[in-house]
């Protein structure tokens, strides 16, 4: 009997550890501002060091070097602990100290300080009452507020990332923190899963399903586990995109013949046609402000993005460069296009600057597929293929940093990056 | 004894962990198109289970000798023109359509190989099989006989990654409802 726990213990341990990320960086571009992370006190009796998140979350945007804290004695916690002059010999710009102290109710104070060390003064002062388990989840917190106030940019060391692991036939759709983090299966299936989307309010994940052995549109609410079919007319379904609102989703069906856009309520009913054309028009995306729908269309020949009024009007072509130009997806603030680009026989990310029309090529892989923008526009993560093998890559807007998630549990595809919190 | 109470806990556990997973598995709501029955078994019409024939001695969709039973039409990189050399394999599925099984309905499942961006690939994959739907409608079958799907570039037969590989996945399947 006692085999048999063992066997069970190495089973559950397979159920709940098999799909980590690990986030390396691989590329480092430009000035990293040296910030000296102090290991806060009373952290190591916590289920959690909290200084050692913050400065994976910080180091693993490459805008950071961590400064070495070794050999300082004592360590400060106090603002009136803190050696401005020792620190700056140290080449440190910015200073984080911090302590965890026991709170009510078995909660745990956390206090942390962000100091500019060449000016020594104090740049931020926060302190949260948590549970111990919640101390990674604060970690981020902290992360998210030192980054704000040292780029003026939003962090998204809190935000979640979902994708999809296949492993022989088995597919599961997986959410994770936005560090590889605590990732979860939210869907498996003996059957491909494909194209998973958030909505902005953060609390669905639409996605292709083939459980009917064709491809509908499935919107799962991830808080209630429940799942309702938003799209399953004859034919393909498939393609969702979220509206800025949350209420309606764009899909591509082919229930007319060819591939089309509609727009359809995200809980389902009568789908409004919004495309026509003799070709393929598919991979809808909603600009941010809702006025305008991104799109692959080959009405032209070849698959180029285009774009339309979501109000309804001509469509008007935005690549022009080569003769596979598809998937956009707009970022953040709405300035840009990120899409895959054919350039002989390898695929890559690029990114169009609407304004202009100029288009960067982000990516030097072969088959690289599904970018998505992180919610501060600041990263885009995509799908790499490594070796004929899914792989989650992540790049800087501007190309020069670049990070790789890699995973043992088998091919990770099509990722979706969600909303910043709401709180 | 011993053994069979882990067998039991390890298949209680693997329940558990599975019974989790499926609660929020889809349920199947339309059911206008009759799912294969035969599961993991798609992809390979070869291994498909034969079909009980009430009028026929044996089943021609299934015969090795039959022109029926070749049910995959192949095509070239970024093309959705039929070959010349899948005709006589379309005129006799719309032959029997038209003349044999009048009531009987079929999908064709058009597929990618694994270049390119997914969503694109699957519309690509929908053109394939509407290509030889179109074939098959011109020869008389109904068009709401025949539905046309695709699974992009998600159902490979051929796991390479070279041009042997993907010659293979570049591909529509005729099957018909009840297979």
């Amino acid at each position: 009997m006692k085999r048999a726990f063992l066997a069970l213990g190495l089973l559950l341990g397979a159920c709940l550890a098999h799909a980590q990320l690990t986030i390396d960086i691989t590329t480092t571009g430009g000035r990293q501002v040296p910030i000296a992370i102090v290991p806060m006190a009373g952290e190591a009796s916590q289920p959690q060091s909290v200084s050692e998140v913050v400065g994976a979350d910080l180091a693993r945007t490459g805008l950071f070097r961590l400064v070495n804290t070794s050999g300082v004695s004592p360590l400060p916690t106090e603002p009136s602990e803190v050696n401005f002059v020792d620190w700056g010999s140290r080449a440190a710009e910015a200073l984080v100290i911090g302590k965890i102290e026991p709170g009510s109710e078995g909660r745990v104070e956390v206090r942390f300080r962000l100091f500019d060390v060449q000016k020594q003064s104090q740049l931020a002062s926060f302190s949260y009452l948590v549970a111990p388990a919640q101390l990674r989840a604060t970690a981020h917190r902290i992360a998210d507020v030192i980054y704000e106030k040292l780029t003026g940019d939003k962090g998204v060391f809190s935000t979640k990332i979902t994708y999809v692991v296949k492993r022989g036939r088995r597919y599961e759709l997986q959410v994770a923190d936005a560090d590889g983090f605590n990732a979860q299966s939210v869907l498996a299936s003996n059957e491909p899963i494909m194209s998973p989307a958030w909505s902005p309010d953060g609390s669905r994940l639409a996605y292709v399903s083939f459980d009917q052995k064709k491809p509908i549109v499935v919107v799962q609410n991830l808080a209630q586990g429940t799942t309702r079919i938003v799209a399953a007319f004859r034919g393909n379904n498939s393609a969702p995109a979220w509206s800025p609102d949350s209420r309606t989703l764009l899909v591509a069906l082919s229930k007319d013949g060819l591939t089309q856009i509609y727009r359809i309520s995200a809980e389902g009913g009568e789908a409004q046609r919004l495309t026509d054309s003799a070709g393929i028009d598919t991979q809808p995306a909603y600009s941010p402000d809702g006025q305008w729908i991104a799109f692959t269309s080959d009405r032209g020949g070849s698959p180029q993005v285009y774009k339309m009024p979501a109000a309804g009007g001509p469509p008007q072509r935005l690549t022009f460069e080569g003769s596979y130009n598809v998937g956009p997806r707009y970022s953040p603030d709405g300035k840009f296009l990120a899409f895959v680009q054919r350039d002989g026989g390898r695929y890559r990310i690029a990114t169009l600057e609407l304004a202009t029309g100029q288009v960067q090529v982000l990516t030097d892989g072969v088959l690289d597929d599904s970018p998505t923008y992180a919610p501060n526009g600041k990263m885009v993560l995509y799908e790499a293929s490594v070796g004929g093998h899914g792989q989650l890559a992540a790049v800087s807007g501007d190309g020069r940093v670049r990070q790789r998630l890699t995973s043992a549990a088998g091919d990770v595809q099509d990722p979706a990056w969600g909303p910043l919190p709401t709180n | 004894m011993k053994k069979l109470a882990s067998y039991v806990a390890l298949a209680l556990i693997a329940a558990a962990c599975a019974s989790k997973e499926t609660k929020t598995e889809p349920q199947v709501a339309d059911r206008s198109t009759p799912a294969p029955t035969a599961s993991g078994t798609t992809g390979s019409m070869q291994t498909t289970p034969a079909q009980p024939s009430p009028s026929m001695a044996g089943n021609p969709l299934t015969d090795p000798n039959s022109p029926l039973s070749k049910r995959s039409i192949y095509f070239d990189f970024d093309s959705n023109a039929v070959k010349d050399e899948y005709r006589p394999l379309i005129q006799a599925h719309a032959r029997y359509l038209t003349n044999d099984k009048r009531d009987a309905h079929i999908r064709i499942e058009g597929n990618c190989d694994e270049r390119g961006s997914r969503e694109y690939n699957l519309a690509l994959g929908q053109r394939r099989a509407e290509a030889v739907k179109k074939m098959m409608t011109v020869l008389g079958v109904g068009d709401n006989r025949i539905e046309t799907i695709s699974y992009g570039e998600e159902k490979p037969v051929a796991q390479g990654h070279d041009e042997a590989a993907w010659a293979k996945n570049r591909r529509d399947d005729i099957k018909y409802a009840g297979e």
